[in-house]
């Protein structure tokens, strides 16, 4: 296993806004975080907090009229002299030779919806044999023995013949399973998975969850785990990002997010959601008002109007930055540290 | 729980789906959506009906508002002045005086709300079609409306367009409020909510329960939600109810292995209880070609012959808690609720 | 439990508006759309004042005037506003047969607004002999002839505004007709289904399966030729209407079934709507933009429909005036080489063509002002 001190990926204020007719949306607005090889980091939030985009940001497949404003986005790899050098991802061209040999090969994704993912066209087998030629130097055969390791791998039963199906004969379990296959083609270093078990019931979901959980111990690979789920998170996660309407708001190792959380938000969206251990038929803390629409992001903190530990004319006026309230804990809000003095 | 009042009583339940194929549209086999279901509802209580998706759950409660005519099947309703009448097999015109007595809110609240009227058309519309003619008290009722679920009641004149998905859900209810109806079918009510969202919903169904008195049959996939509201729970797999209890009982000692697999697969909100998941092998049997004997044989893991020869009837274990199951008095399954009870960091 | 909502005006204003103004919020934004729906108006104002804006009487012939070029307006009289045409006088080239039109600068005919010509029912109903420009006491022989004559002297402009007339409504009354047809067949198939359903949707694949040359033809021969122009004009929209409809139909069978599934719809079941109601005031609203658009985008079928068949000689006939009949004279080579200016009657065929197209497009995009 490689140093897990060093991150596989570093991603250091990233801003990913959205040039619309209606207005700039500011998808991403100033993202920073780190992902270790062997690691699980959680990236967790609502609807309109920006951590799909993180992912098309990392991947350099920001879909029009959105691109990437500011930031890094540092790629880490080791060649064979063990010396260790970084690639400035926001540097190569979205459709450069290079990225297109990271992206697939060293980076893999794997969505939220298989059958869109995945061409109807072709059979699960030539995908994943074509995925694996394209950046492996393989014969045919070797790919299409590695095809059928990879189908097994992922569990689904009778691989030689399922090599032959198309995507549209699989249940949509078996469909994550052959997706997460041709992630693993290439044998990628860096696995993000942005909400892959959201269109799945729960017991296929707990099998999902379960395939990567072992892969990740087989191969060491990182995962980059997206989901709006808290239980997803609680249980696949070693570290947590927390985002709200595109910034991140909480940063830290898993049980400090949820044991420990400081940042009002995490904590009363913890709090908002009904547990099976918790009392029933009781009305649940929540959190006031709805998530802004992207085009009036408020000023200030972006969770101010909601949040229940506002500072009037502080959080409203500034902008927090996140900063660190105790081991690897890191949190943007005023309530944790000094309002700047100049007002910006 | 018994000398309560049923409101609803379904026995026998059962939709078919023909499969048509070919020129002449012939059909060739049975979607067996739900097949042969029974279960009650009392008054004033929430039932909740949880499944994976294609396990008939919401074919089941479309069947029971009738926006679909079931295969087969009673479907005994108390009426407001007492008797209980079998809407199964009403025809349109009889069904329509008991309609405003048993209404529906649903999953998604984007397509539920007709985007091309305001909210006053949209809300007022039960009133008009049942015979509220005069437009003044329907804008007076349907102010009282907005304001029993958190909407401001100048809103009356927008469109849905300027709400987001819990408005939206609000205005739903709203709308299903509008003729004090006794029973509300509630179809994945805050699945399709962010989880902040989620959470105030909730909190207006058991508000709106407690001040008006409704009964609920409260269909969802989430256990953490039908754990918080419902009071008791029937469990279906593949089309037929295989566990039905009270919600306490169900999670605590479930008695059908698939129950139990269910709730371990539940990822709970704390990383303390990463816990030792029962993995289902294989996928959900297809209902429009179901396996012999009992449905859920291929993948439980306590299954022996018996199971792949002879379908299990749904029998009564202890008083109030059904399970069909041949194993079902000699297993010791475990439920979600021995795992100690966390204390959460805040208060 | 209130929510909290900050309204601004201009939001508000956003969230009270209908659908109809949110298309039209929608559509604004598409400037070609824009443009082509003026174009559009404009020559839907020709149809409704094509008399008016011609200035000599169409079907009137006069040998003396076969095949003159068209003749330019001068708009200046030494320096002095006054626009006029200087009288045209025509021989015969006797070498080569072909009548040679020679202009006379000295002598000067001044082209006045709203001068009397022929007469003519202004809007159907109203006498009058006024036209918009003209010479004063124009006859067939002694006008302005802005885009020349055709062989047998009539003029080309006047035919043009009175051709437009004839194919622009053939257009809109076909597209209406299949609308009617359309939106009833394809409602029945969509909203009950089962039999009725197969039944229209086989009719529909056998209309669509025979080619629809050989059809026009096989009907325009069913037509006595006794008939007179308007019975033929009315057997024509028909013939085109008939095949149009199917690409209604099936448009609103498709919103029909998609939104028999929409949750809304249900909902105004269970509320106890009467089907009248459901079908009237939640599903057909919720597609008529969409038809309307589709409507729009198979307008210029329907003309060229009309054009194809009266330019294959199978469609109206003279003494009726259209584009394809006017086009039918350009069939040879001779007019094309010698007399070039008859091809203008395409332009208004590519311009309508084109102009429809894109209004539709406009429509189509902003139809549907909660989609993407």
């Amino acid at each position: 296993m490689q140093d897990d001190r060093q991150p596989i990926l570093s991603v250091r204020n990233l801003k990913t806004s959205f040039f619309t007719d209606e207005g700039i949306v500011r998808a991403v607005d100033g993202a920073s975080f780190d992902v270790h090889l062997g690691q699980t980091l959680g990236i967790v939030g609502e609807s309109g907090c920006g951590k799909s985009v993180t992912a098309l940001s990392i991947l350099g497949i920001v879909p029009r009229p959105g691109r990437i404003v500011e930031g890094d986005i540092l790629l880490r790899r080791e060649p064979e002299d063990g010396q260790a050098h970084e690639i400035a991802l926001t540097s190569l061209g979205d459709s450069s030779s290079e990225m297109r040999s990271i992206r697939g090969a060293e980076i893999a994704l794997v969505f939220q919806e298989p059958m869109t993912s995945l061409s109807p066209v072709h059979t699960i087998g030539n995908q994943i044999i074509g995925a694996a030629r394209l950046h492996r130097k393989l014969s045919k055969q070797e790919a299409s023995e590695l095809a059928v390791e990879l189908l097994s791998l992922v569990g689904i039963p009778r691989a030689e013949a399922a090599i032959d199906s198309y995507p549209f004969q699989l249940s949509g379990g078996l469909r994550q399973r052959a997706l997460i296959a041709l992630a693993l083609s290439c044998d990628p270093r860096l696995l993000i998975a942005d909400e892959p078990t959201t269109a799945l019931d729960v017991t296929t979901q707990a099998q999902i969850l379960d395939l990567l959980r072992s892969l990740q111990e087989q191969n060491g690979m990182a995962i980059m785990l997206i989901t709006h789920d808290m239980g997803v998170i609680a249980e696949m996660a070693d570290q947590v990002v927390v985002m709200y309407l595109g910034r991140v708001v909480e940063e830290g190792p898993v049980d400090t997010v949820f044991g420990e959380s400081k940042h009002p938000y995490t904590q009363s969206l913890l709090r908002s959601i009904p547990s099976i251990h918790s009392t029933p038929k009781v009305q649940l803390p929540t959190i006031t008002g709805t998530i802004p629409h992207p085009y009036n992001r408020p000023a200030g903190c972006p969770f101010h109007p909601r949040c229940p530990d506002v500072i009037p004319g502080v959080c409203d006026k500034h902008e927090p930055e996140l900063q660190s309230v105790g081991d690897e804990h890191l949190v943007s809000c005023f309530l944790y540290h000094p309002v700047p003095e100049t007002s910006p | 729980m018994e000398n309560e009042q049923v409101l609803l009583e379904v026995k026998g339940l059962q939709k078919f789906f023909p499969i048509r194929k070919g020129f002449w549209q012939r059909v060739v086999g049975q979607v067996r959506a739900v097949d042969c279901i029974d279960f009650h509802v009392y008054k004033g209580e929430t039932f909740g009906i949880v499944g994976e998706s294609g396990c008939g759950k919401t074919t089941a409660s479309r069947c029971i508002v009738r926006a679909l005519q079931p295969t087969a099947g009673e479907i005994q309703f108390r009426t407001d002045d007492g008797a209980m009448i079998d809407v199964a097999n009403l025809s349109r015109d009889k069904l329509q005086p008991l309609r405003r007595q048993m209404q529906m809110i649903f999953q998604d609240p984007f397509s539920s709300l007709n985007p091309r009227m305001t909210l006053f058309d949209i809300i007022g519309e039960p009133l008009l079609v049942n015979g509220m003619a005069d437009r003044g008290k329907r804008i007076e009722r349907v102010e009282e409306l907005l304001g029993l679920v958190g909407l401001r009641p100048e809103f009356l004149q927008r469109f849905p367009h300027a709400f987001s998905g819990g408005q939206r859900q609000r205005i739903g209810i709203a709308r299903a409020l509008a003729l004090n109806p006794s029973l509300i079918v509630a179809d994945e009510p805050v699945s399709a909510l962010d989880v902040s969202v989620q959470a105030q919903i909730l909190n207006l169904l058991l508000e709106l329960q407690g001040r008006l008195g409704l009964t609920y049959l409260f269909v969802a996939h989430d256990l953490s939600v039908v754990k918080h509201i419902c009071d008791r729970v029937a469990v279906m797999y593949v089309g037929r109810v295989v566990e039905t209890a009270e919600t306490q009982q169900l999670f605590e000692s479930p008695k059908h292995p698939y129950t139990e697999a269910l709730l371990s697969a539940v990822p709970q909100p704390d990383p303390s209880l990463r816990s030792q998941r029962i993995i289902l092998e294989g996928e959900v049997a297809d209902p429009a070609n179901p396996p012999s004997g009992c449905y859920f044989h291929p993948r439980c893991r306590y299954a022996v012959d018996l199971c792949r020869e002879q379908t299990p009837e749904l029998e009564e274990v202890s008083p109030g808690h059904a399970v069909s199951c041949h194993r079902a008095l000699e297993l010791e399954l475990s439920g979600t609720l021995d795992a100690p009870v966390p204390q959460t960091a805040h208060s | 439990m209130t929510e909290e909502h900050p309204i601004a005006d201009s939001e508000e204003r956003i969230f009270v508006a209908g659908q109809m103004q949110l298309m039209w919020w929608r559509f604004r934004k598409h400037r070609v759309a824009v443009v082509a729906t003026l174009v559009v108006v404009a020559f839907y104002l020709v149809v409704l004042g094509a008399d008016f804006l011609a200035y000599t009487n169409p079907n009137t012939t006069e040998a003396y005037r076969s095949l003159m070029p068209p003749q330019p307006i001068r708009f200046f009289d030494n320096g002095r506003f006054s626009p006029h045409v200087y009288a045209v006088t025509g021989e015969r080239d006797m070498r080569t047969f072909k009548r040679v039109y020679v202009s006379h600068p000295d002598q000067k005919r001044p082209v006045r607004f709203f001068v009397r010509g022929y007469k003519y029912k202004f809007l159907g109903f109203i006498r009058t002999d006024r036209h918009l420009i003209g010479v004063e006491g124009a006859t067939a022989a002694e006008s302005i002839f802005l885009l020349g004559t055709d062989e047998k002297g009539r003029d080309v402009w006047s035919r043009i505004m009175v051709a437009t007339r004839t194919s622009l409504t053939i257009g809109l009354v076909a597209v209406a007709l299949s609308l009617v047809l359309g939106v009833l067949l394809g409602g029945i198939s969509g909203f009950y289904g089962g039999p009725m359903d197969s039944a229209i949707q086989r009719l529909i694949e056998i209309l669509r399966s025979i080619p629809t040359i050989p059809l026009w033809m096989g009907m325009a021969a069913a037509f006595p030729r006794d008939w007179s122009v308007e019975q033929i004009y009315f057997a024509i929209t028909i013939v085109i209407a008939l095949r149009g409809w199917t690409g209604l139909a099936r448009e609103v069978r498709g919103r029909f079934l998609s939104l028999r599934e929409e949750d809304f719809v249900t909902a105004a079941d269970l509320a106890g709507c009467s089907r009248k109601r459901i079908i009237f005031r939640h599903m057909i609203p919720s597609f008529q933009s969409h038809i309307i658009a589709a409507a729009t985008l198979s307008v210029p079928a329907m003309i060229l429909a009309e054009t194809a068949l009266s330019y294959l000689g199978l469609g109206l006939r003279p003494p009726a005036i259209s584009w394809g009949v006017m086009l039918q004279q350009v069939q040879n080579v001779e007019a094309v080489a010698l007399s070039p200016w008859l091809l203008v009657s395409a332009v208004p065929v590519i311009v309508v063509t084109l102009a429809f197209n894109f209004m539709g497009d406009g429509l189509r995009d902003a139809a549907d002002p909660y989609g993407v």
